[in-house]
């Protein structure tokens, strides 16, 4: 059996789409950032399989993976850290408790 | 490798030695000395924009490192504007940051500053995704930290998680629709994207536009992906508020164009005119609707912006030299009004902790000065006559009506139709400060010097800018030297 784009693609879109849901349904703040992951991560494989199958004389792709996945360990340590933040202040890290300024 | 092609960067390279310089002076000079850290900056950073002005500009299109990064004399003229703009930022934040809550983190506040807009810098001048992104990774992340920055109070942190989990799962979704552009165009340069896609749309093309319209539709704060902008404003300390709401999003409006017009500039009238359109209706119709139910002033202002960047989006639906002149007038003209505002309320704020708009009610009995310059940024937002904002909102609407078809004249009437409505909660904070019979509840009160200064500059700006017309005249000429619209259908 070949292993086709296929088959490398709509695992990293049901990654994507498993990030955003559980972006918009967990609670906690962690939970979250794990979930950002998942979806930073699905937009590499999509990058490493496109160039890979599509452009195999290229490397345009992998550098951006490279650059990409630089970026989301600088992004996750800022929200860590940020995190540890509100944490300090209001001993919380739940979402539905950072909630004193809304509309 | 041609190393003088790093010359064409030059506002960049003097940029990050002010940066250097700065961060320098925090971390070697003894503690005695670090009082003086506003001055330096200010002083350096004042240096650093005449001289953009005089020779940092250049004669035509120059592209370094393969085309990767473009300068030209509209990208030299933006980023002036941005430099005059975060001038008055770090004028007004002075005595905030001089603080004793503040200044022994007086340096970061600079350092953090200087690296976003370096940030700014590079998401102008790209033409290459990869170099896009990293600039505006440059650009929202330090600022996730400025708005973190007030350690003393809960909102600042709760401002921060809520800016920076939408501003990453923001790019996550940019990033996603590069990865499908890529998938389809197998480059990453603009041009090259535009060659390699041809003039036919297909579904995969209109999915990637989308995700890639609403990742920098976040950063725009445009509805619907505006949720983040009241409680990040409102939350930030009043000083990074200011320079969140102008400096970044002039930044984020120009880049937008650009990769719209370079990248999918064929695909204008078949997709993306369509999802513009809808965007800045719903942009300018929801920011208005929700300022006029807002108490506090930075919330209010935060929803005025919103609404503000969809008169700016009207400059990229005309698709040509003129919309780009307007677009960039009005950027001018709104970092100056903005920033009067801001700098009210940021007097007031340093001095008497209020932010609410009843807190305002009589203000003009005790301090005439700030009441009149607050009046005089309000009528300027909202666009009445003798002041820059009516020129700024004539000019965007002039440029978008010359694309001529059907659909814009109902969109211009409709963005009409909502300037009249701003009026009315413009007004209110007139009302409230003029009008109303009650007593004054702040004290008369002798703002700091920096806060004068900032104040007056941008009184005369929102004076001036209308009047004198050497102002849109030169920004027009600017914009119609750049061939960025060649690829338009």
């Amino acid at each position: 059996m070949e292993l086709t784009i296929l088959w490398y693609l709509i695992p990293s879109l049901l990654m994507f789409c498993c990030g955003v849901y559980g972006f918009i349904t967990r609670k906690n703040m962690i939970a979250m950032l794990i979930s950002l992951e998942l979806m930073l991560n699905a937009v590499d494989i999509n990058f490493v399989v496109f160039n890979r199958f599509l452009f195999p004389g290229e490397l345009e792709g992998m550098f951006f993976t490279l650059f990409a996945i630089a970026l989301a360990a600088a992004e996750t340590a800022l929200a860590i850290a940020i995190i540890i933040n509100v944490f300090r202040v209001s001993e919380k890290i739940d979402v539905d408790d950072v909630t004193k300024m809304k509309f | 490798m041609d190393y003088s092609q790093f010359l064409a960067m030059k506002q960049e390279i003097a940029l990050l030695v002010v940066f250097l310089l700065v961060f320098l002076y925090d971390t070697f000079m003894p503690r005695k000395a670090l009082g003086a850290t506003s001055a330096v900056t200010t002083t350096l950073f004042l240096l650093f924009t005449v001289w953009s002005f005089i020779w940092g500009g250049v004669a035509g299109n120059v592209d370094a490192f393969a085309g990767m990064y473009v300068t030209s004399p509209v990208c030299a003229m933006i980023k002036n504007i941005l430099n005059i703009g975060v001038l008055i930022v770090l004028v007004q934040a002075t005595s905030w940051v001089n603080s004793d809550f503040q200044k022994v983190r007086r340096g970061e506040y600079y350092e953090l500053l200087l690296v976003t807009l370096f940030g700014m810098y590079l998401m102008i001048s790209a033409r290459h995704f990869l170099l896009f992104l990293i600039g505006l990774e440059s650009a929202s992340l330090p600022l996730a930290a400025m708005v973190a920055f007030d350690k003393n109070r809960y909102e600042s942190h709760e401002a921060a998680v809520k800016y920076l989990m939408t501003a990453v799962f923001s790019s996550a979704i940019f990033m996603m629709g590069l990865s499908f552009v890529y998938g389809l165009s197998g480059s990453l340069y603009f041009e090259d994207i535009a060659m390699q896609l041809g003039s036919q749309s297909n579904t995969m093309l209109v999915v990637a536009l989308a995700f890639v319209i609403s990742g920098i539709g976040f950063k725009l704060s445009l509805v619907p992906f505006h949720l983040w902008t009241a409680d990040v404003y409102q939350g930030a300390p009043t000083p990074v508020t200011s320079y969140l709401s102008v400096i970044s999003k002039g930044a984020a409006a120009f880049a937008f164009l650009v990769i719209l017009v370079q990248a999918f500039g064929q695909f204008y009238s078949e997709v993306w005119e369509w999802m513009l359109y809808a965007l800045i209706i719903a942009t300018i119709t929801v920011g208005n609707l929700f300022a006029i139910r807002q108490k506090n002033m930075k919330r209010f202002l935060a929803f005025s912006s919103i609404s503000q960047a969809g008169y700016i989006m009207l400059g990229i639906v005309g698709c040509n030299e003129m919309g780009l002149a307007a677009m960039m007038y009005y950027i001018l003209v709104y970092i100056f009004s903005n920033l009067a505002a801001f700098g009210v309320i940021g007097a007031i704020e340093n001095k008497t902790g209020k932010v609410e708009m009843t807190d305002y009610n009589g203000l003009s009995k005790t301090n005439p000065w700030l009441s009149f310059s607050m009046t005089l940024a309000m009528f300027s937002l909202a666009g009445i006559p003798p002041f820059a904002g009516f020129f700024s909102k004539f000019f965007i609407f002039t440029s978008a009506i010359n694309q001529g078809s059907i659909a814009i004249y109902i969109l211009v009437l409709i963005a009409l139709i909502n300037t009249i409505i701003s009026l009315y909660y413009y007004l209110l904070v007139v009302k409230a400060m003029y009008i109303s019979p009650e007593e004054p509840q702040i004290e008369k009160f002798r703002s700091t010097c920096t806060e004068r200064v900032s104040l007056w500059v941008t009184v005369l700006g929102i004076i001036l800018l209308g009047i004198v017309s050497f102002f849109y005249d030169s920004i027009f000429n600017a914009a119609s030297l750049s061939n960025l619209f060649g690829f338009i259908a």
